[in-house]
């Protein structure tokens, strides 16, 4: 799509050229890994803890505690991400100065330190509470019903506002896709909170965490072939090169990951049945199948991670062409 | 959306770059460094022209493009165009909507702003502006921008780039009176013949409300290196949230589905 001139032309352009030099019209942003990382990890925490909220609910009290863990730990993960990505680390604390709804960084400010604590407290009163006795398990357990509640439904708007923070910007590889990346992310948050809490939940117990890997992973491939065929001409960032390189990491991996977690589903089926009616689950579960849960789960949550960097990395190619800034402007121009 | 001080009692003041009279003397380039303290960047001439800078960046704030375009018909001769670019000051200012520290703010006098003791590098703005004009200095992991002079215009004083171009390629002044001087402007060119003049950014039904700093070209923005229309894509932020709120929605559909779907537990 590059409308500059051939590299070693020289000054002169033609006149008909349509860029300066070939160079960039807006800049790349300067975030580097632990932003995608942290779009992984947010809604991993934010998906975990709605899906240990609602299992507690439905009565999963096993698979409840595992994904409270999963969430604790992703949720502690976030904020030295986003800390480390800035360039004065020490000032991080100014983002509390302000809330600004016009500013999704602000707003998601204010939304991880509010579902951070929610989360801490709700998996720090599930998981130790129970193993503490006297003053402190019950001051634990208070929190815990009020925390629990409120981590669930802030891990909603957790997992989708990281779509909104990379939409609005001039990056058009970004914002042209502004409909489906919070809907990407959604799907990414379940499939990784399913497959993380399938590999560490005993497989009679794990069902719904791995129903919920299974058809977000799919859900997430047609998001994202939605999304390409919106932005059309735009979708070339993803590719070639480095995006491209991650987008089919990512398409073979959730594909892998979601027929493996097929396959582990179809042997745990009938064991989870049995171990209904046995004491110890663990060791009801049908043979292979429980090592077949943790490779698909760990195949999904690459797939997840994958996606949150091809779509991270496509921004940046995006941003250096200067025609992806420039035709669809025209294009505007000359419909208006 | 930001506005522009309207209440402030103090009008908007903004820079009107008439690029039918830049020389490329860089002059401009020099008194901003020198008046703001910008560090030196590298020195390399780009692409084999005259343009020895990368665009605009923390350590330039004014830049000077050099098009040097090839003749078109045998009796047309080489063209050069020349243009001080410099940060637009936005009427709808992304880079302000979207500053979550509140370091980017408006000054009374209408102009956009970086307080380098609040920013802490978050690095929003870069890519929220249409223009490319924010970036990070590497050394101290924070934003810079122009200020339009602040210290001088705040005291009444031009900026040190308009005070120093010595062609008035650069004029400062209240933006009002800059746009009827760049309007007759552009109409005197035309009668001239020189067809291709036109105005950019002045008028304030653009995608981000007009610029603050505004220009009269010879040939389409993005030949200069300039968005043909920009747009400040806070004004999509109303459908934007509102998609984050339904995935939010579908996400939790999703866990209830998974789990209402399967057998009861025990």
């Amino acid at each position: 799509m590059n409308t500059g001139p051939e590299p070693g032309s020289g000054p002169l352009q033609d006149r008909r050229s349509r860029s300066y030099y070939g160079r960039p019209v807006i800049a790349a942003p300067v975030w580097t890994w632990e932003v995608p990382v942290y779009l992984f990890a947010g809604g991993l925490a934010g998906a975990s803890a709605g899906l240990a909220f609602a299992s507690e609910v439905g009565g999963h009290d096993v698979l409840a505690r595992r994904a409270w863990g999963v969430a604790g730990v992703a949720i502690t993960a976030c904020p030295p991400l986003l800390v480390s990505d800035l360039g004065r680390p020490e000032r991080f604390l100014n983002m509390m100065r302000v809330f600004k709804v016009t500013s999704p960084m602000s707003v998601g400010s204010w939304l991880l330190a509010a579902a951070g604590t929610a989360t801490g407290a709700a998996a720090a009163s599930r998981l130790l509470a129970p193993r503490r006795g006297g003053s402190l398990a019950s001051a634990l357990e208070r929190i815990g019903s009020p925390a629990a509640p409120a981590a669930a439904v802030l891990g909603m708007p957790l997992a989708t506002y990281t779509g909104v923070l990379l939409a609005n910007t001039a990056v058009p590889v970004w914002h042209e896709a502004r409909r489906e990346l919070p809907f990407l992310f959604a799907a990414g948050a379940a499939a990784s909170a399913g497959a993380a809490a399938t590999a560490i939940t005993p497989a009679a117990h794990a069902g719904p965490a791995r129903r919920l890997a299974l058809g977000a992973a799919i859900a997430e491939m047609a998001i994202d072939r939605a999304m390409r065929r919106r932005l059309g001409p735009l979708a070339a960032t993803y590719e070639s090169g480095p995006p491209a390189r991650w987008h089919r990491a990512a398409v073979t991996l959730l594909t892998a990951g979601a027929a493996t977690l097929a396959a582990s589903g179809r042997r745990a089926g009938p064991a989870s049945a049995r171990a209904g009616r046995l004491r110890n689950p663990r060791r009801a579960a049908a043979p292979g199948g429980r090592p077949l849960a943790v490779a698909g789960a760990a195949l999904t949550l690459g797939g997840a991670l994958a996606t949150r960097f091809a779509v991270f990395r496509a921004g940046f190619a995006s941003a250096e062409d200067p025609a992806q800034t420039v035709a669809p402007q025209r294009a505007r121009a000359a419909a208006a | 959306m930001s506005e522009p001080a309207a209440s402030a009692g103090q009008p908007r003041v903004g820079f009107f770059t008439d690029t039918s009279l830049c020389i490329g003397c860089k002059a401009c380039e020099v008194a901003c460094k020198e008046w703001n303290g910008v560090p030196d960047d590298p020195l390399g001439f780009a692409e084999s022209s005259y343009d020895h800078g990368d665009g605009l960046g923390p350590n330039r704030w004014r830049h000077v493009a050099f098009v040097e375009q090839e003749p078109m018909f045998d009796h047309e001769g080489l063209r050069w165009l020349m243009a001080s670019d410099v940060c637009k000051h936005c009427t709808h200012a992304a880079c302000l909507d979207v500053c979550p520290t509140g370091a980017l703010f408006r000054t009374e006098l209408g102009t956009v702003v970086v307080q380098e003791d609040v920013c802490n590098g978050c690095g929003y703005c870069v890519p929220a502006c249409p223009f490319g004009v924010l970036s990070r200095r590497e050394e101290d992991g924070r934003v810079w921008k122009c200020t339009l002079c602040y210290d001088r215009t705040s005291a009444g004083m031009e900026p040190a780039c308009a005070k120093a171009c010595p062609t008035d390629s650069i004029q400062y002044g209240e933006l009002e009176v800059l746009r009827v001087r760049a309007a007759e402007r552009v109409e005197q060119l035309r009668e001239r013949g020189e067809s291709s003049a036109r105005l950019y950014g002045e008028d304030p039904g653009d995608g981000v409300g007009g610029f603050g700093a505004f220009f009269l070209l010879l040939d389409d923005p993005e030949v200069y290196g300039l968005p043909p229309d920009p747009v400040a894509t806070t004004r999509d932020l109303p459908g934007m949230w509102g998609a984050a709120a339904a995935a939010a929605g579908a996400l939790a559909a999703g866990i209830a589905a998974a789990l209402l779907t399967g057998p009861k537990p025990r």
